[in-house]
């Protein structure tokens, strides 16, 4: 099977998505760019050693990510995996924080269809409204466009009404053409959200990767009129790249991309960052990381 | 032959193992030579590599530490500029070199309590300790103050002499060769009115040795640190090893319910 791929400037799209992090964003922007990216964030955690106690309290966190300041809004989301989802979502009622899971073997994706469709259709009944699914890199890498979106079409399905992201796992992808190619083909794949990677490989949302998603997103609304949203994930820890971020979507889609709805930043050590960094705008004298829970 | 072009030397911090110029890229003409004006961006850059580097160097036994001091001494005894300051900086290193493994035995130890419980109490490093060295003496002043926080366990960031920075700066390289972690001493040179408040009102600092013998400095770390809640230590010159000690070390004490 022979595809055909966009070629993409590498060079060109590093030295724009370098250069859109050089900005200097301070007082007022910061404290703004701080409660937006904090608004962005799907609270994750995804570890073998995860219990309902751990999620409980990142719940709570979510909703309320500083009791001391109260005006800091609630994230997006909590993400976590499907065995949980039932903890996060009786945490959860009511606060309009939204359950995410991962799903579909989640990180590596090596299962049957089958299995990756009862996973969603399970994650979904226990309460989840976003399921972050992975595609087959395996097929991927292979050529086999069809199955990616036959895989995608049918975990759509499964969700429901639920909201799909779909992961890249853009590490595993060998240039940024296929970055291109591969969210253009979840897109068309009913994908509601593409998703740079699961947090488990090597390299995660590198600023070069999101501008390239972005772009497909905007080529995708200029073409059809279709709202396609992004999430960045994987190594976004430091204020500083969640600003990064920010400016990339700014630039890239425009004010009306910088809500919670279109854009999303999957973090877990980020968020502590962030009230730091806010902690200091108010407070004056910088801060440490132990005056801060760590779920 | 024509005459040797001399080459100037670029003084640096010695910032988390690397020696660096300041972020801002400014400088000070200090004796006709340019000496890097640290700037609030350094020193956070300085204690986050203070606090990367505290638990490895806590971690290390007291005898590895010693033997890390010792070989600091060392590095500086064999530099080619000495003199009886650098002889006594050197002398100091040794000094506390052979601290580091008595600290348990001199301060902690076996309480008598009135209960059947053993209780027991060990001296734990404090964690990060800024230093404000005074103008002089620049070295044996400089070395006076982090080799005690050393040699407790704990990692430093020091503001160096503002008149005298360049042989203090030196030390960092001494410090460079010698076998301590990158990010355990940390040097900064520059204006203290310009690093007094990052520095000391930084929370992730644990200790404040304030060297400078000034008043108005003082007011200033005392109040600082009052507001962030840390220790403030003011040594004079001819205070004692143990008293220098004491502030840069957390009594941790157990109660150990014993049968019968």
């Amino acid at each position: 099977m022979s595809r055909s791929l966009t070629p993409v400037n590498r060079v060109g799209v590093e030295e724009r998505a370098a250069a859109l992090g050089r900005r200097s964003i301070k007082t007022t922007a910061k404290r703004e760019g701080i409660r937006l990216a904090t608004s962005m964030i799907d609270l994750t955690t995804l570890e073998g050693s995860d219990t309902p106690g751990k999620v409980r309290h990142l719940c709570a966190k979510a909703v309320c990510p500083d009791p001391s300041r109260p005006e800091l809004p609630s994230c997006a989301a909590v993400c976590v995996y499907p065995s949980l989802v039932g903890v996060a979502a009786a945490a959860l009622e009511g606060s309009g924080v939204a359950v995410a899971s991962v799903a579909t073997g989640f990180p590596a994706g090596q299962t049957s269809l089958k299995v990756k469709v009862d996973e969603t259709r399970e994650a979904v009944a226990a309460g989840a409204s976003e399921i972050d699914m992975v595609i087959s890199r395996d097929a991927y890498l292979r050529g086999d466009d069809r199955t990616v979106a036959r895989e995608i079409e049918a975990v759509k399905e499964a969700c429901g009404s639920a909201h799909l992201k779909v992961i890249l796992e853009t590490a595993e992808l060998p240039t940024y053409a296929h970055v291109r190619h591969a969210s253009e083909l979840a897109i068309a794949a009913g994908a509601d959200v593409i998703k740079t990677s699961t947090g488990k490989a090597s390299s995660g949302a590198t600023p070069g990767v999101v501008l390239v998603m972005l772009e497909v997103v905007r080529d995708h609304f200029e073409r059809t009129g279709r709202v396609v949203g992004v999430k960045a994930a994987g190594g976004v820890s430091t204020t500083k790249a969640a600003l990064h971020m920010l400016v990339l979507v700014k630039e890239t889609l425009g004010d009306e991309w910088l809500t919670p709805d279109r854009f999303r930043i999957g973090a877990s050590s980020l968020l502590n960052d962030l009230l730091m960094q806010y902690a200091k705008l108010d407070g004056g004298h910088y801060g440490r990381a132990e005056d801060f829970s760590k779920e | 032959m024509s005459a040797r072009q001399a080459v100037a030397k670029t003084y640096k911090l010695y910032l988390g193992g690397a020696f660096v110029r300041s972020e801002s890229g400014r400088t000070d003409p200090i004796g006709g030579v340019n000496v890097p004006r640290g700037s609030r961006k350094d020193v956070r850059d300085a204690v986050k590599a203070a606090r990367a580097a505290a638990p490895g160097w806590a971690k290390k036994t007291a005898y590895n530490r010693g033997q890390v001091l010792y070989r600091f001494a060392e590095a500086l005894e064999s530099r080619s500029d000495r003199s009886d300051e650098i002889d006594e900086a050197v002398d100091l290193l040794v000094h506390y070199a052979g601290w580091t493994d008595k600290l348990a035995a001199v301060m902690g130890g076996v309480n008598p309590v009135a209960a059947p419980f053993l209780s027991f109490s060990s001296p734990e490093p404090t964690g990060v300790v800024a230093v404000l060295a005074p103008d002089s003496p620049d070295v044996l002043g400089l070395v006076r103050e982090i080799a005690p926080a050393l040699a407790a366990g704990n990692t430093v960031v020091a503001v160096v002499s503002r008149t005298k920075p360049l042989r203090p700066l030196d030390l960092g390289e001494v410090a460079g060769v010698s076998d301590i972690p990158g990010g355990v001493l940390n040097l900064l040179s520059g204006r203290l009115d310009e690093l007094l408040t990052p520095l000391c009102g930084h929370r992730d600092v644990n200790a404040i040795i304030d060297a400078t013998y000034d008043d108005d400095v003082a007011k200033t770390v005392d109040e600082l640190a009052a507001e962030t809640v840390k220790r403030v230590s003011r040594p004079s010159p001819h205070t004692d090893s143990l008293t220098r000690l004491e502030p840069l070390v957390e009594l941790k004490t157990a109660w150990h319910p014993v049968g019968s």
